[in-house]
C-alpha cells in the first residue's frame, strides 16, 4: 500500500450521534430492570461496521461487507441472577430482552457473590487511550491491497503454487457499558488486518502457511508486499519437512508460538478455574512459577494497543500490574465474582487480560539459537491437549530441527509434551523479538527440555 | 401439503409476515441482488433463540437467554461472492445489503427475478417444535440439581460438579434466485457435566455429555443424563490412577463412537469441495484412489433422524444425504455446496452450512463415520501385543494442506500382551491424513456414534457436527506422550 493511502485518517462511521443512540438504549434497558423490580442491573450495547476482502489468485474471491449490532442485559434480584441479550435493539426488543433475564433470576439461586462490580472499583477518569484510528479503504482500494500481498508472495518464488489468498479487513466499533451504580462508559476502536496464506509445492508434497499484521492504526500495519513476501517464505521453509525421532530435547518457541503458552498460564491463573480448583496453580500466589529472572505484567493503557481498555467489561478500571515478579506469582486475574468467591478484590479482568507482556531478554532470535545449540523450532502448534487442571501439555508440533545454533531441516508430524508446571520453571530465555499483533506480546521462548513424539 | 412446504409456510409466517415481506418484496430483493452477472443469489432468513443454565458448587446461578435474527445477503459470480448482511428485517436495510452483495460482479445489467417461488425438496428429521418452550423452567433447574447429586453420589473424591444445559430454537427461510423457497425449524439441545475428582493432594476432570435435534422431553427419557453424570465420575476416577502416556509410534487401538473424531480431522476437511477445488487439500485430485484399507468405508450422512449433525436442508436449500466419501478403501467424493459443486462439475451434497446469517456458506461435515466391520472388538485388543488403547477424546484440528492432524485422548490405557492394563494420562495423537487410513489392519463390527457433542470450527466458523466409528486397530500412530 501506498504511504498516502495510509496517511488518511477517515471520519468514525459513529460519531456522536451514534454513541448516544447506544447509551440511550443501555439506558433505557437499565431503567426497564428497574421498572421490573431488580436490586441491581447492567447492560452493554454495541455497534460494529466492516469490510473485509479476499484476493486469490489474484482475483477478488469474496467481498463481505459486516455489521453488527447488539444489547445484552444482566440483572440481580439481590443475589439472584439473570442475562439475556438481543441483535434487536428496537424498544420492544429491549424491553422483552430485560424481562427474559428477569424471568431467569426468578429460577437461579442466592448466590452471595453475585452482584454489581463494587462502586469503589469503578474507572472515574477515562483516558483517552487512541484506539479509534477508521479507514475505509473502499473496495476497490482493498482490492488493490490484497492483490499487491499476494501477489509479493507469487512473485517471490516459482515453489508458490497456490493460494488461500489475501485478506483485507477493516473494522470499527463502539461499546458502552451501563449500570445501575451510576456507571456509564463508551469505548470507541478499530481494528485492521492484512493477511496471507499460501502454498508452496516441490516433488516432496505441499505446505502451507500465512502471515499476518494488524494494528489500531492503518498506518502501523506492516507493508502489502512484506506480508505477503514473509508468508511464502514461510511456506517455502517448510518444504521437505520430516519427522524427528523420538526423545527429550530443548525447545524454543518462536515467539507467535510462544504466545499460547502464556495463553495457558492465564487460563491456570484465572479466578473461574482457581475457585473451581481447577487449575494447576492453585495455592501459588506468592511462590515461584517461573525462573527470578521473568517478569509478567500488565499493559492495560498502552496508546492503540490491541489489548487497551480503560476499563473492564463490568467498567472496573484498569491498571498496569505485574502478575509474575523475579518468577514470582504476584497475582490472579480476576473478576467481580471470581474475586469476591476467593476473599479478594476485582483486578479489572472482567473480559480477559489487557495487553500481557513477558518481559523480553537481551538476544535476539538468532542468538536464542545459538543459545539453544541442538534441539527443535516450533512454528505452529495443532491440537487442543492442554489441560488446565493439571497442566498435562501434549500438541501436535510443526517446525525446524536445529543444530550447534543453525536451523538444519523443516520437520513436522511431531507432538510436543511435558507439565506446564515444569515447562514454565524450565524456561532458559526470553528473546528480544517481541511480537506485538496480539493482546499477548512475547518474543520467542527457549525450555530446556521437553518430549517430542515422533518415530 | 408435504413437509418442506409446511416448513416454508412456517418460516414466512414467522420471518416475513412481522417484516411485512411478502412474494412481491422477495421478488424485487433479489431482482436488485441479481443485477449484473451473478450466477446465483440468495437470500437467508433466520431467526435463533438460545438458552443456557449452568450449575456449580450444587446450585443452579446462572442463566441467560439470547435472540438473533438477521437476514445474509449472497450473490455469486464464478468463484467470487459478494456477501452482505442485515439484523434489521426491513426492505430498505435488505435492498442495500442486496446492492452491496451484488458490487461483486462489476457491470450491472437487467435483474432477473422468479416467475414463480416453488418449494424445494427436504426432509423430515426432527419435530420443529421449540425445545426452550418444551420444559418448565423450574424443571431444567430440577434436572441440573439431579445431575449433581448423581455425580456427588458416585464417591467422596468428588470435588466440583459443573453442569450445563443448553438449547436453540431456530427458524430458517432460504430464497433462491432460481425460485426455489426453502424452510427449516431446528431444535438443538445439549447437556454437559464435567466433574473434578481429588484424592492424594492430586486433581483430575471427567467430562460427559449429549444431546441432538430434539426437545428436552426426549433427553428426559430413560436414564441417558443421570448416566452423563456416571460417566464423568467414571472418567475422573480413572484419570486419578493414570500415569504419564508413552511417547512415539506404536499401534493404537481406538473405541467406537466419539473417537471418530479421527475420520473427521484426518480425511472429512480434507474432502471438503471448496480446499479440492482449489487444490489446496492433501486429498486434492485423487478421486478413485486408494486411501484406505479395503475394509474401510466412510460416509458423511446428513439424514440420520434427531442427530447433531443432521438437516432437513443444508443451508443453502439442498436436502441433505448420505454421501459415500471412502467405499471399500477407496476415494469417491467430496462434500459440496452450491458454488463448489457448479464449479466442479458435480451435484451438490447437502454440505452448504454456515454459522448464521452473518457468515457465507462453505462445504462443512454433518454426521462423519465408518461403517462396522467384521472384527469383535475383544479380538482386536487381543491381537496387540503393546501398544494404547483411547476410547475418549477432546477437540482435534488439521493441517489441510500438509495432511498432519492431531486429536487428542481424554482416557487412555495401555494394552499389554493382548489385555487392556493401566490408564495413561491424555495423549495427544499425530498422523497423516492421506495414510492413517491405509494403516487401518482391523475393523469391529460395533459401530457407534456420538452421543451428539461434537462442535466443528472452519474459517471462525462454528457448526454442530457429528461422528462415529467402530473399534478400530491402527498401526504405527505417533502418540505424544512423555515417556521416552
Amino acid at each position: 500500500m501506498s504511504a498516502t493511502e495510509i496517511a488518511r485518517r477517515d471520519e468514525p462511521v459513529f460519531g456522536e450521534p451514534a454513541r448516544e443512540r447506544l447509551a440511550d438504549i443501555a439506558q433505557a434497558a437499565l431503567e426497564e430492570a428497574r421498572r421490573q423490580g431488580v436490586s441491581a442491573a447492567e447492560a452493554a450495547a454495541h455497534l460494529s461496521q466492516g469490510l473485509s476482502v479476499t484476493v486469490r489468485l489474484g482475483e477478488v474471491e469474496t467481498v463481505e461487507q459486516t455489521r453488527d449490532k447488539g444489547l445484552s442485559v444482566t440483572v440481580y434480584f439481590g443475589h439472584r441472577t439473570g442475562s439475556a441479550s438481543t441483535t434487536d435493539l428496537s424498544p420492544a426488543a429491549v424491553r422483552d430482552t430485560v424481562r427474559a433475564a428477569c424471568a431467569i433470576a426468578r429460577y437461579t439461586a442466592e448466590d452471595p457473590c453475585a452482584g454489581l462490580a463494587d462502586p469503589d472499583t469503578l474507572a472515574r477518569d477515562i483516558p483517552d487511550l487512541d484506539l479509534l484510528h477508521p479507514w475505509n479503504p473502499g473496495v476497490d482500494g482493498a482490492i488493490a491491497i490484497a492483490r499487491e500481498c499476494e501477489g509479493a508472495a507469487f512473485a517471490l518464488d516459482k515453489r508458490i503454487t497456490n493460494s488461500e489468498g489475501a485478506t483485507l479487513s477493516t473494522y470499527e466499533g463502539v461499546e458502552v457499558y451501563a449500570n445501575t451504580h451510576g456507571f456509564l462508559g463508551t469505548l470507541a476502536g478499530t481494528r485492521h488486518n492484512l493477511s496471507a496464506a499460501v502454498i508452496a509445492q516441490d516433488a516432496g508434497g505441499m505446505q502451507r502457511d500465512f502471515w499476518f499484521t494488524v494494528a489500531r492504526r492503518p498506518g502501523e500495519l506492516e507493508a502489502a508486499s512484506d506480508v505477503g513476501a514473509r508468508a511464502a517464505r514461510r511456506a517455502l521453509r517448510r518444504l521437505g519437512a520430516r519427522k524427528l525421532p523420538t526423545r527429550r530435547a530443548p525447545v524454543i518457541y518462536e515467539a507467535p508460538a510462544a504466545a499460547s503458552l502464556l495463553s495457558h498460564f492465564t487460563a491456570a491463573v484465572r479466578g473461574e478455574s482457581l475457585y473451581r480448583d481447577a487449575s494447576f496453580l492453585l495455592g501459588a500466589l506468592g511462590k515461584p512459577v517461573f525462573p527470578e529472572f521473568v517478569r509478567i505484567h500488565e499493559q492495560p493503557h498502552l496508546k492503540a494497543g490491541l489489548g487497551s481498555a480503560p476499563f473492564d467489561n463490568e467498567g472496573v478500571a484498569t491498571a498496569p500490574r505485574d502478575l509474575v515478579r523475579e518468577g514470582v506469582l504476584q497475582g490472579y486475574v480476576l473478576d467481580s465474582y471470581s474475586a469476591r468467591k476467593l476473599k479478594m478484590r476485582t483486578t479489572g479482568n472482567a473480559g480477559g487480560v489487557h495487553n500481557l507482556t513477558i518481559d523480553p531478554g537481551p538476544l535476539g532470535f538468532e542468538q536464542l539459537l545459538k543459545q539453544m545449540g541442538t534441539g527443535l523450532l516450533v512454528t505452529e502448534l495443532i491440537g487442543f491437549g492442554v489441560n488446565i487442571v493439571t497442566g498435562d501439555y501434549s500438541r501436535g508440533a510443526a517446525g525446524f530441527w536445529v543444530e550447534n545454533g543453525e536451523i538444519a531441516y523443516p520437520v513436522e508430524e511431531i507432538t510436543i509434551a511435558g507439565n506446564l508446571r515444569d515447562m514454565f520453571r524450565g524456561i532458559v530465555a526470553v528473546g528480544a523479538d517481541v511480537d506485538i499483533r496480539g493482546n499477548i506480546r512475547t518474543g520467542s521462548i527457549l525450555i530446556d527440555s521437553i518430549t517430542i513424539a515422533g518415530n | 401439503m408435504d413437509t418442506s412446504t409446511h416448513l416454508v409456510e412456517q418460516a414466512r409466517k414467522s420471518l416475513l409476515e412481522p417484516a411485512g415481506l411478502g412474494d412481491a418484496e422477495l421478488a424485487r430483493l433479489i431482482g436488485t441482488l441479481m443485477s449484473g452477472r451473478i450466477d446465483h443469489g440468495d437470500l437467508y432468513f433466520q431467526y435463533s433463540r438460545h438458552e443456557s443454565w449452568s450449575l456449580e458448587e450444587g446450585q443452579v446461578k446462572s442463566g441467560a437467554h439470547s435472540i438473533e435474527s438477521g437476514v445474509g445477503v449472497r450473490a455469486v459470480a464464478g468463484e467470487k461472492s459478494g456477501f452482505a448482511y442485515s439484523d434489521d428485517l426491513v426492505l430498505p436495510a435488505l435492498l442495500e445489503a442486496a446492492g452491496a452483495a451484488r458490487a461483486i460482479a462489476a457491470h450491472g445489467g437487467e435483474g432477473r427475478a422468479p416467475i414463480r417461488w416453488r418449494s424445494g425438496e427436504g426432509l423430515r428429521l426432527y419435530s420443529p417444535s421449540d425445545p426452550i418452550a418444551s420444559l418448565d423452567d423450574r424443571e431444567k433447574v430440577a434436572l441440573l440439581e439431579r445431575i449433581e447429586r448423581e455425580a456427588r453420589a458416585q464417591d467422596p473424591r468428588v470435588k466440583q460438579v459443573m453442569a450445563s444445559l443448553s438449547a436453540v430454537h431456530e427458524v430458517i427461510l432460504i430464497v433462491r434466485s432460481d425460485g426455489v423457497l426453502a424452510g427449516d425449524v431446528r431444535p438443538l439441545v445439549r447437556v454437559n457435566v464435567t466433574v473434578i475428582a481429588e484424592a492424594g493432594g492430586r486433581r483430575e476432570m471427567g467430562n460427559a455429555g449429549g444431546g441432538g435435534r430434539f426437545t428436552y422431553q426426549e433427553l428426559l427419557e430413560g436414564d441417558t443424563v443421570t448416566g452423563y453424570a456416571r460417566e464423568a465420575v467414571r472418567q475422573a476416577l480413572v484419570n486419578l490412577e493414570a500415569a504419564p502416556a508413552p511417547a512415539g509410534e506404536m499401534t493404537v487401538v481406538l473405541g467406537p463412537g466419539w473417537p471418530g473424531i479421527l475420520l473427521h480431522e484426518a480425511i472429512g476437511h480434507g474432502l471438503e469441495g471448496d480446499f479440492n477445488r482449489k487444490g489446496t487439500s492433501a486429498f486434492a485430485g485423487r478421486i478413485g484412489t486408494r486411501v484406505a484399507a479395503p475394509e474401510v468405508t466412510v460416509v458423511d450422512d446428513g439424514t440420520l433422524a434427531g442427530r447433531r449433525g443432521s438437516l432437513n436442508v443444508d443451508d443453502e436449500g439442498t436436502p441433505t444425504q448420505c454421501t459415500v466419501l471412502i467405499e471399500n478403501g477407496v476415494l469417491k467424493g467430496y462434500m459440496q455446496d452450491l458454488m463448489n459443486a457448479r464449479l466442479m462439475g458435480v451435484a451438490p451434497t447437502g454440505n452448504g452450512r454456515r454459522e448464521s446469517y452473518a457468515h457465507l456458506p462453505m462445504p462443512r461435515m454433518t454426521n462423519t463415520y465408518m461403517l462396522a466391520g467384521r472384527h469383535d472388538p475383544r479380538e482386536i485388543i487381543a491381537s496387540v501385543e503393546r501398544g494404547l488403547y483411547a476410547v475418549n477424546f477432546g477437540g482435534g484440528q488439521v493441517d489441510i494442506t500438509s495432511g498432519k492432524f492431531v486429536f487428542s485422548a481424554s482416557e487412555a490405557y495401555l494394552i499389554e500382551h493382548g489385555r487392556v492394563t493401566r490408564p495413561v494420562k491424555g495423549a495427544t495423537l499425530i498422523g497423516n491424513g492421506p495414510d492413517v487410513l491405509t494403516r487401518v489392519t482391523m475393523v469391529g463390527n460395533d459401530l457407534e456414534l456420538d452421543t451428539g457433542v461434537g462442535t466443528c470450527g472452519k474459517e471462525g466458523q462454528s457448526v454442530p457436527v457429528g461422528v462415529g466409528q467402530p473399534t478400530l486397530r491402527i498401526d504405527g500412530l505417533t502418540v505424544g506422550g512423555t515417556q521416552t
